[in-house]
């Protein structure tokens, strides 16, 4: 198990998402090359404009924060052996009910009016992970399927809910009133609080898979649920444990994003961010840390898209297109290195 | 005492509900049975999809992107050639590309299958929004033809035979795939791979080509749903147009038992469903919020598998890559 942990600050292990990433960069260049477009000049901007200002570098960390945790949430459910595909529709609900709190709850002083708000998303995102932990270990239905699921069903619900009872008043649009400016996150040296939140999370996510009981028993129940059984692990217990942190985490990401970002609820806001963790997690080779690059790279390409499309005229979805990429490119080695060994039974098995 | 089982009586419950309205108003009974019908092929095909696969021992969780990309390369080839003829061609084509992909993956690569799935659901997302382009239109879509004699029963005429080529098409090929896996050599083959792999493996067969084929042709059903659904049910295509379909397909192999009349059983439970929900809804008997009608078959699909999921029995080598013991 330490061997992993070594591997991943090792640096040969780094090289593979870094070609993953040239590559992927090639072949989406190609394909803009096709469409009539130039992708030096498209590449030149997404980058210029995400990474060449201090402006553009926050607006990057901005868009980084919930991939952050997205991709922490999908990393949490991969150590213990779940795939955690409900991200999207964890992180809505955590920031449906953070913009709630952000609106609803008046005369409060930030220092408790910003913990309550964020406390709420992390609740609820935490309360949908565990309706699919549940289905899992008492039910033996598989997470994919429920989460996808799930993410269907929250969407609608939220989408409702916003419509026909958190509307902001004599809006016409989809969406609720703006949240009171005390439960902001604020601006650190013009850099967002909440990316510091998000990587705190992650750090702290490491410190604990690595450094305490229970992240021993995520980490056994991921390689081998029968050993962890063997072992006097409630197997069960730890799947439902695992699912609800995963949630919750993704929750906390919904919820830094309406408190940091967008200060509202509206339900195109978070379209994607969920799903884009599921890469976020796997180019970080499922490693707490590892997932940080990533998402600021990612975080990056969705900051720069608008302005890409403006100058260079390829539409957003390229972004979309890189990221499968090099999910795919990146994937084939990391399953031969890191899942192969977890055994491929742990991660599908039992519908 | 055999047939007398829970999910039997369901398929009974409903049958004698719908001779029931049948009864009281058989026009509007048989509309919704026969919206019914072409609600359930698709996700039936898809099914099979899923089953083909699994027999085998490959779980194929990418059935979405299969149809996503299919359905999308259906209706733009369509489009650019004014050729639906063609449209369908490169769609079974592209999904036995996704398929091979899948088994590459999956049997040579020995990737997480789960993992491998995903990868092809993703793919089919960026490519199929990064491609789009709005505003076009395929000729036309394929006419229905009505199977003359058999159409003018009555019930069983507007609900079975009154449909598109592709409707018999899916529906031929759910029959033969029922006969094929339990009545033919290469289905006893196919579930012995996906039961014992080591057995079959002694017993002569080639296990990895074996599940290279199968995986493979079940992409081509998947190009056949994806077609079916862009160029003969809708006619037209939108960005993450096949919404979920590709997932329900799954929990209905699930709660159909690996077994496609199973499959065919439990998407036309699903298929009434929605039809008649929709029937409520026109008849303003209940009233649901727009945003909930689609999300139907959604919670329709957890609860099945609550009920179904830990009492069946998935094919033992599921999701598990062949390992040649060494000599």
């Amino acid at each position: 198990m330490s061997d992993t942990k070594k591997k991943g600050f090792d640096l040969g292990n780094w090289m593979i998402p870094i070609i993953a990433v040239a590559i992927a960069m090639f072949i989406a260049g190609i394909m803009m090359k096709l469409q009539g477009a130039d992708p030096i000049s498209a590449y030149k901007t997404l980058f210029t404009t995400s990474f060449g200002s201090v402006a553009g570098f926050s607006a990057t960390l901005g868009k980084a924060t919930p991939l952050v945790l997205s991709g922490l949430a999908v990393t949490i459910g991969l150590r213990a052996g779940l795939f955690n595909i409900g991200a999207q529709g964890q992180l809505i609900s955590g920031a449906l009910a953070t913009a709630w709190a952000g609106y609803a709850l008046t005369g409060l002083p930030a220092f408790i009016h910003l913990p309550i708000a964020l406390a709420f998303g992390i609740f609820f995102g935490g309360f949908v992970g565990y309706i699919a932990g549940a289905l899992k270990a008492y039910r033996g239905v598989h997470e994919v399927i429920t989460t996808i699921m799930l993410n269907s069903i929250i969407m609608a619900l939220s989408d409702y809910l916003v419509v026909y009872h958190f509307r902001e008043p004599g809006q016409l649009l989809t969406r609720t009133s703006e949240i009171q400016k005390s439960a902001r996150l604020p601006f650190i040296f013009s850099l967002p609080l909440g990316f510091f939140i998000a990587i705190a999370c992650a750090v702290l996510a490491w410190w604990i898979m690595t450094n305490t009981t229970s992240g021993f028993r995520f980490e056994t129940v991921g390689r081998n649920k029968f050993a962890a059984w063997y072992a006097g692990i409630s197997v069960k217990r730890t799947l439902v444990m695992a699912m609800m942190i995963s949630g919750g985490i993704a929750g906390l990401g919904g919820a830094v994003e309406t408190l940091g970002v967008t200060y509202r609820f509206e339900p195109a806001f978070n379209a994607g961010l969920g799903f884009d963790g599921i890469t976020i997690a796997l180019l970080g080779r499922a490693h707490p840390l590892g997932i940080i690059p990533g998402a600021i790279l990612i975080g990056g390409m969705r900051a720069g898209a608008s302005n890409m499309q403006f100058v260079a005229g390829v539409a957003t979805e390229l972004v979309d297109l890189l990221m499968a990429l090099i999910l795919f490119l990146v994937t084939a080695p990391l399953v031969t290195r890191f899942f192969k060994n977890t055994t491929s039974k742990s991660v599908t098995g039992g519908w | 005492m055999k047939y007398l089982s829970k999910r039997n009586l369901l398929i009974v419950l409903i049958a004698a509900a719908t001779a029931y309205f049948y009864s009281k108003d058989g026009s509007v009974t048989t509309s919704v049975v026969s919206t019914a019908t072409s609600f359930a092929l698709p996700l039936a095909l898809a099914a099979m999809v899923g089953i083909m696969c699994e027999r085998t021992g490959i779980v194929n969780i990418g059935i979405e992107g299969t149809l996503l990309t299919s359905a999308f390369v259906a209706f733009f080839v369509s489009s650019l050639t004014s050729n639906i003829l063609l449209g369908l061609a490169a769609s079974i084509a592209v999904g036995s590309l996704l398929g091979l992909l899948l088994a590459v993956m999956a049997v040579t690569w020995k990737m997480d299958q789960i993992i491998a799935g995903t990868i092809i659901n993703i793919l089919a997302t960026g490519l199929t929004s990064f491609l789009y382009v709005q505003g076009r239109t395929i000729p036309s879509t394929f006419p229905e033809y009505d199977i003359p004699k058999l159409m003018n029963l009555p019930f069983f005429g507007p609900v079975l035979f009154m449909h598109g080529p592709l409707f018999y098409f899916g529906l031929f090929v759910i029959l033969s795939l029922y006969v094929a896996l339990f009545k033919t050599t290469w289905g006893l083959r196919s579930r012995a791979v996906g039961e014992h792999p080591s057995s079959a493996d002694t017993a002569g067969v080639s296990v990895a080509r074996l599940r290279y084929i199968n995986v493979a042709i079940a992409g081509a059903i998947g190009g056949l749903t994806g077609s079916f659904l862009s160029l003969e049910l809708v006619g037209s295509f939108e960005r993450g147009f096949t919404a979920g379909k590709g997932f329900t397909a799954l929990a209905l192999m699930i709660f159909g038992r690996w077994n496609p009349l199973g499959a065919l059983a439990a998407a036309m439970m699903f298929g009434m469903t929605q039809a008649y929900a929709n029937q409520l809804m026109i008849d303003q008997v209940i009233q649901i919020p727009t945003q909930f009608i689609g999300v139907l078959p959604y919670i329709l699909t957890i609860i099945v598998l609550a009920i179904s999921a830990g009492k069946v029995r998935p094919p033992a080598a599921e999701g598990q890559p062949y390992e040649k013991a060494d000599a």
